[in-house]
């Protein structure tokens, strides 16, 4: 009786989004934009560690795929990049893997750590927490591949792994979407340069929705989903700084 | 024991077979050995002077190699380094886990002859444990100095399929196999629980699936750049790692981090510990199914998550920590701000707690479970929360001060059952002691510079931090260049995971996800 008291002095505390907006203090790192930053371009994208910086001739892009927020192109730099703090993050895919309108409102979920370093897989985690709640928009997760929907993989897919991811993606009944969460399961992030890193997910299944972050927010993930089903539109991975 | 009188002690002991020399400003006794009295010297430090084992430190020079078997005591006895070597074409070394009865050194002999190849005499379990053996052949040696850190291996011939070893022979026996992809949202790993029918007889977990290679990757990089790396293979503890390594680093390069960001440094450690603590707590909740504390202790670790990000950009603490101090300064009054939503968490916290002591459902799940003797915790020189469930009053934070940790007051709370109720009241005690300190730090902020230079020099350092799954030790050896010539991470959850088992064994089926949850591991610490 003391739980259930003490559940409703709570009150409620689920997130607005997606049918309002969401602007709590500290629910998203962001991401950086790019610019065209002219001579210092060049100097600039050589601080990038994994490469997501690109210089075309003075004008900086950001591919998130391979952000790692390590902020080396936001601090101690004379002309910083500039920041964006929203969080509808996720591109999509073109692979033929659609599904049907019966899948827009319960979706089972099945989630892969293929080598993650914790921090992905805690924001997944986070879902189920009351200020994000994922139920209530029709998102389940479900220990086994026969339920499951939509594969979430988090992880750069490590040596060992790759066995064990493909088993689970085999397993599940078609139609099934992939969807890839963090900058480790886009493109291997820091560790990619690695005879056991992995450069991704999409080395090895067919990824239909990217969700960029190191990590993702639990609401970029949120958006991720929506964006597999369907329900939001998806956006852009590269920031070409126009 | 004091670590001054240490060296006259073992120079006694073995005339002319073990030197020693003893480095005060570091406390630090460092003893050269022959190979023949390596496990005499091992087992003397460890049963009868009482230093825990930290970790072992594999090292190929040009021509030989050295073995660096790091100890640590309480504070007086500050640590010792046991060094042999060895020509690189005789690699057998004495297993101390088997003839000195060091049980901790056990996964790091077993690791350094997987990726090594350094041979243990008289190690009964080698192999199948970094490599898995259905992944790799016997005889890659990734760690050694001409194995390309890039290149996919083109020569693989792994072995047939790997299967698990049957130990338990009664009628009717079987292996129930958990993993690697297992349950909801968690990390892969392989558990197998041996039954014939309603207790775990035995639990094997097969770890380092997650294996990313992070010590080799670091080699050649910059000190800068293998930051990122020690910051990123284990982000539920980001800034403690990453001090760890910059800590290294700075003692290599005699660096003095300004007081400013030694107090932030300090700040932004609890707030990580405060953080993952209520992450753990939330954890037992859920394996527990009781609904409405799991949803309340998930309220509390997001709102520390916010109050993180908030203060510092981020919600894991990427990005602030830099050689030499941080990247960037927090204003004061954003850390105060901090601490009052740190405040208003640990109030819930203590409601919470409150609550979850008089829920009996809860208690019987929790309370006799995974239990932990002290003796084993001792001789496994177990690390963090689980440690100090089983009475083992060790803190790096207390023990071997770093941060100027000695100025700041604190308990170390500890707990005498052992069991899995031990832990979480260890978790809920050391959340208030955190904060604590964060409002000691808080008050210690001057106004300052945040980083200062620090010269790269070839040497190597041990840099350790009291993590919040427990006692971490970073060793890093630059070159000449200020590159990584070895980094090797020794991490809490590879410390306690070696015991894990011993709380899973006895105990029935339905309470093993409650174990589990109590020990707070983290496989891509373990793994890296």
């Amino acid at each position: 009786m003391k739980w259930v008291v003490s559940g409703l002095r709570t009150g409620i505390k689920t997130t607005a989004y997606p049918s309002g907006a969401e602007n709590a203090p500290g629910v998203t790192p962001g991401l950086p934009l790019g610019a065209a930053l002219g001579e210092r371009a060049a100097a600039l994208a050589e601080r990038c560690p994994t490469h997501a910086l690109a210089n075309a001739e003075g004008r900086i892009s950001v591919d998130y795929r391979r952000c790692v927020h390590c902020y080396r192109c936001a601090r101690g730099t004379p002309q910083p990049l500039g920041w964006k703090l929203g969080f509808e993050w996720a591109g999509a895919r073109a692979t033929g893997n659609a599904f049907g309108a019966p899948f827009s409102r319960s979706i089972h979920i099945v989630v892969v750590d293929a080598g993650d370093c914790g921090a992905c897989l805690n924001e997944v985690r986070q879902l189920n927490n009351p200020y994000y709640n994922m139920h209530r928009l029709g998102f389940f997760i479900t220990p086994t591949p026969r339920h499951a929907d939509v594969l979430l993989v988090v992880g750069p897919v490590t040596d060992h792994l790759r066995k064990a991811l493909r088993k689970v993606y085999d397993a599940m009944p078609t139609p099934k979407r992939v969807v890839a969460v963090g900058a480790c399961a886009l493109s291997g992030g820091v560790f990619a340069e690695s005879f056991v890193g992995g450069k991704g997910v999409a080395k090895l299944l067919p990824v239909d929705v990217e969700v960029p972050g190191n990590p993702p927010p639990p609401i970029a993930i949120l958006h991720g989903l929506l964006v597999a089903v369907g329900r939001a539109a998806p956006a852009a991975l590269v920031s070409s700084g126009s | 024991m004091d670590c001054a009188t240490l060296k006259d002690l073992i120079e006694a002991s073995w005339p002319g077979r073990a030197r020693c020399r003893f480095d005060p400003a570091a406390r630090t006794n460092e003893v050269t050995c022959e190979r023949a009295v390596l496990a005499d010297v091992c087992s003397r430090l460890f049963h009868e002077w009482d230093y825990a084992f930290a970790g072992l430190v594999v090292e190929e020079g040009e021509r030989q190699w050295e073995l660096r078997y790091v100890f640590y005591g309480e504070r007086d006895a500050g640590w010792v380094h046991v060094l042999v070597a060895a020509p690189l074409a005789d690699s057998v070394f004495p297993s101390i886990a088997v003839e000195a009865r060091v049980f901790a050194a056990d996964w790091h002999e077993r690791e350094a002859e997987d990726l090594f190849g350094v041979h243990f005499a008289g190690h009964p379990r080698l192999g199948d444990f970094v490599l898995h053996d259905d992944a790799w052949q016997e005889g890659v040696e990734p760690m050694r100095r001409g194995f390309d850190p890039v290149a996919a291996l083109r020569d693989r011939r792994p072995a047939a399929d790997w299967r698990p070893r049957r130990v338990v022979q009664e009628a009717g026996a079987f292996i129930l196999p958990i993993g690697p992809k297992f349950s909801g949202v968690t990390e892969s790993v392989l558990f197998e629980l041996e039954t014939v029918g309603e207790d775990v007889i035995r639990s094997w977990t097969r770890l380092f699936y997650k294996w990313r290679a992070v010590e080799k990757l670091a080699e050649g990089k910059s000190a800068e750049d293998a930051l990122v790396l020690a910051e990123r293979f284990a982000a539920t503890t980001a800034f403690a790692h990453g001090l760890a390594f910059c800590q290294a680093v700075e003692a290599i390069g005699g660096a003095t981090v300004p007081p400013r960001a030694r107090a932030l440094r300090v700040f932004l450690a609890e707030l990580e510990r405060l953080r993952q603590h209520a992450g753990a707590i939330q954890e037992i909740c859920e394996s527990t199914a009781l609904v409405v504390a799991n949803s309340q202790a998930g309220l509390l670790e997001e709102d520390l998550l916010r109050v993180s990000c908030e203060l510092t950009g981020h919600r894991y603490l990427f990005g602030l920590l830099a050689l030499g101090g941080l990247t960037i300064d927090l204003p004061t009054e954003a850390c105060r701000k901090a601490l009052r939503k740190a405040q208003d968490v640990v109030a819930r916290l203590d409601a919470l707690e409150r609550r979850l002591k008089v829920s009996s459902s809860f208690l019987d799940r929790i309370e006799e479970v995974g239990v932990i003797f002290p003796r084993t915790a001792r001789a496994y020189s177990l690390v963090g929360p689980v440690a100090r469930a089983s009475s083992l009053a060790r803190d790096l934070r207390r023990e071997q001060p770093y941060l100027g940790y000695e100025s700041f007051e604190f308990e170390v709370p500890t707990e005498e059952e052992g069991d899995g109720y031990a832990r979480l009241r260890v978790l809920f005690a050391e959340a208030r002691q955190s904060l604590r300190i964060m409002d000691q730090a808080a008050g210690v902020l001057r106004e300052g510079a945040v980083q200062a230079p620090v010269a790269l020099a070839a040497g190597a350092a041990l840099g350790w931090v009291e993590a919040p799954r427990g006692a971490t030790f970073h060793w890093v050896r630059l070159d000449g260049s200020g590159r990584v010539a070895r980094y090797r991470a020794v991490t809490p959850s590879f410390t306690n995971w070696h015991s894990f088992h011993l709380g899973a064994e006895k105990f029935a089926f339905q309470d093993f996800p409650i174990i589990l949850s109590t020990f707070d591991l983290s496989a891509a610490e373990n793994d890296r």
